[in-house]
């Protein structure tokens, strides 16, 4: 897979070099089975997954509870251990580094929680939940560490008498404010969002998506966007992939997947999207997919979406479909295309 | 023109808080007529759900401290509580967010979908298990017949939320209340249960009042729509007219943020500045004066009534009833 260049005001990016690249990635997580529990079987949350993010670039993840989408976010910044595969990072391979280069990788990759109540110590005040990582990595003191934090406070749109503060006395946005604080303390070139706005409010949601996005353009960021809402995940995202049962189905730009899918899951997902627009919505053409999502643990054979495809046949049970280029920048996985 | 199925009058929900008594719905009023579907919309706190809540006499621990809610004439507030429970799960159902919370564990899925028409329409145990059977296969769900016997924790949450409604329609209500029915469930799920949910009504001829934070859903599935904000009716009108052309700066806020799965990239969204008030501590005057850009002198010490516009539209705002288009026309 290409990387998408981006060209307005951040510049044209270099096609060469991925900031992060990942191969054929597996990550499997055991379950016991059986009466005693001796059996094991494995959830295969993440199945062979290929992926490339460029400088600068956003990619969106999107995808169903269950396909995998959080798990292959904190795999491929070494928060969870992978079976097999590869994750290159600034072209050093990064799959299986520890201690001194995973601490120093660390500073290069931060990542944004869905749950901004779940994910800040009660305990700790705001200003310490910033610091804190300021001070893992021995980079300011004194004057200099507080005079950061209320910088990154300014940064946010929090304001620096909010340091002395406790998560518990902030509103869901602000308190996901305090997390984006925290997550740009060490200046990373990386930042993993995993449903940053799932748990906000409409009116919020607007207020922490176009932060993310001034900051990307202020910072040179580059993002990997995991949300299932495609809607948001369009609004921010340079270049989106379609995650379904552990693997990707189909990446292209926004605007691509919305008006020609090529797979039969980005197609109905993004027909089972209602849009704002009561006219619209009236005549929009739907495609109900029948059942639910397949079990990860023993998923289906050959095509993995099959079992809920409106267009399968007899050989989506065997031939396992390969991502396959149909045009610039748009790869799909699938024998009987759209 | 025939009386409305539901008359909600100055409705007022209040709270106990450690902030003192907090109004949750503050003077509702609005109609549900005969077989329509009716959204009410707002964030978390606007009193949707409390209202819906009310409307059926389930808002313990909060209380009805004023208002009526007319269901074809009677006055619900003033009922029983045994009265109440005759008009719920007869003539009024209602299902919610979170289907796995509201199934009961240990009873089989069949059973539940029996049990309020064993106590509604007096049917015996066979026979209500059968139309039970009846109604799951209705709803969608494979092998009703073998499922039903099923316990709840073998669903999946598309499947609960179809049992749900078959439950809620099985002794063929005049009203569906459904709070937030898809929020939990993922976007190819909910569009079955959408799917399903509108071809149900039609068929029952069921008016339907239907909660949610999701805008896209109004869209697709409502007649009219009410929009809310800290506790009160900001805006109201056919869903065609309010989505084209909102009256009221919270209504055009919202449909501003949200992103559009037809939108162009690039375009920053128009989000509302600020936050939610604390409903113990809200402003004087218009409660969403802080946060509009719209706002006028007077917002910060009169709190607008809702005044009709004509067309069926109803708004709280006293920028929009001076006569000033919103779009600046």
């Amino acid at each position: 897979m290409v990387t998408s260049p981006r060209t307005d005001d951040g510049g044209i990016v270099s096609k060469s070099e991925p900031i992060l690249s990942v191969r054929d990635l597996k990550v499997w997580f055991p379950v016991a089975t059986g009466i005693l529990g001796r059996g094991r079987e494995y959830v295969r949350a993440v199945d062979g997954v290929d992926l490339d993010i460029g400088v600068g670039e956003t990619l969106g993840l999107v995808g169903e509870s269950g396909c995998g989408k959080s798990t292959l976010g904190r795999a491929v910044i070494r928060l969870t251990e992978t079976v097999s595969g590869t994750i290159h990072f600034r072209g050093s391979d990064i799959t299986h580094v520890g201690g001194q280069q995973l601490r120093r990788l660390r500073r290069e990759m931060a990542m944004v929680f869905q749950d901004p109540y779940a994910s800040l110590n009660p305990r700790q005040t705001v200003g310490d939940v910033i610091g804190e990582p300021i001070d893992i990595h021995h980079l300011a003191k004194g004057r200099a560490r507080q005079d950061r934090i209320y910088e990154l406070l300014n940064i946010v749109g929090l304001s620096p008498r909010h340091a002395e503060r406790y998560p518990s006395e902030f509103s869901g946005g602000q308190r996901q404010r305090i997390g984006i604080a925290r997550a740009l303390a060490l200046e990373p070139s990386l930042i993993i969002c995993d449903e940053p706005v799932s748990a906000l409010d409409v009116s919020i949601q607007a207020q922490i998506i176009n932060l993310l996005d001034k900051l990307q353009h202020t910072y040179k960021l580059t993002y990997l966007f995991i949300a299932h809402d495609l809607s948001v995940v369009k609004h921010i995202s340079d270049r989106i992939a379609v995650m379904y049962l552990g693997k990707i189905v189909e990446t292209a730009d926004g605007e691509t997947l919305y008006r020609e899918a090529h797979h039969p899951y980005t197609a109905s997902l993004v027909s089972a999207i209602p849009i704002p627009d009561p006219e619209l919505e009236r005549t929009r053409e739907r495609t109900i997919l029948k059942g639910d999502i397949a079990s990860p643990i023993n998923p289906p054979s050959g095509c993995r979406f099959r079992t809920r495809c409106p267009r399968a046949q007899n050989d989506c049970a065997e031939i396992e479909p390969t991502l396959s280029p149909f045009g610039p920048n748009h790869w799909a996985a699938c024998i009987h295309p759209l | 023109m025939a009386a409305p199925l539901l008359e909600v009058e100055g409705l007022r929900t209040t709270f106990g808080s450690r902030e003192g008594t907090v109004t949750a719905v503050d003077g509702v009023s609005f109609q549900v007529e005969q077989g329509e579907t009716l959204g009410i919309v707002g964030e978390s706190g606007s009193g949707k759900s409390v209202t819906a809540l009310s409307i059926i006499g389930l808002q313990r621990p909060g209380r009805i401290v004023g208002g009526r809610v007319l269901f074809k004439g009677r006055d619900l507030v003033k009922l029983s509580r045994d009265e109440l429970r005759e008009v719920r799960g007869r003539e009024i159902a209602m299902i919610f967010q979170d289907p796995m919370v509201s199934l009961n564990p240990v009873f089989s899925v069949g059973w539940q979908v029996a049990e309020p028409l064993r106590l509604h329409r007096k049917l015996s145990r066979r026979s209500a298990f059968a139309r039970a059977i009846e109604m799951l296969g209705k709803v969608g769900i494979p092998s009703a017949a073998r499922r039903a016997r099923d316990y709840p924790y073998t669903f999946s949450g598309g499947m609960r939320q179809r049992a749900m409604i078959g439950m809620g329609l099985g002794n063929e209500p005049q009203l569906l209340i459904a709070d937030e029915p898809t929020t939990a469930l993922d976007v190819t799920i909910q569009a079955q249960i959408l799917d399903l949910l509108k071809k149900l009504s039609q068929d029952f001829g069921t008016a339907t009042i239907l909660i949610t934070h999701n805008l896209g859903v109004v869209a697709g599935m409502c007649d009219r729509v009410i929009v809310m904000y800290a506790g009160r009716v900001v805006e109201s009108g056919p869903t065609i007219d309010v989505f084209k052309n909102p009256k009221h700066p919270y209504t055009r806020g919202l449909l501003g943020s949200i992103p559009r799965l037809d939108a162009k990239r690039g375009e920053p969204l128009q989000a509302i500045e600020g936050t939610p008030p604390n409903l113990a501590r809200l402003p004087a005057g218009c409660a969403f004066h802080p946060r509009c850009p719209f706002r006028v002198e007077r917002c910060s010490t009169d709190t607008p009534t809702l005044d009709a516009l004509g067309s069926g539209r109803l708004a709280a705002c006293w920028v929009t009833q001076s006569g000033i288009d919103l779009d600046g026309n």
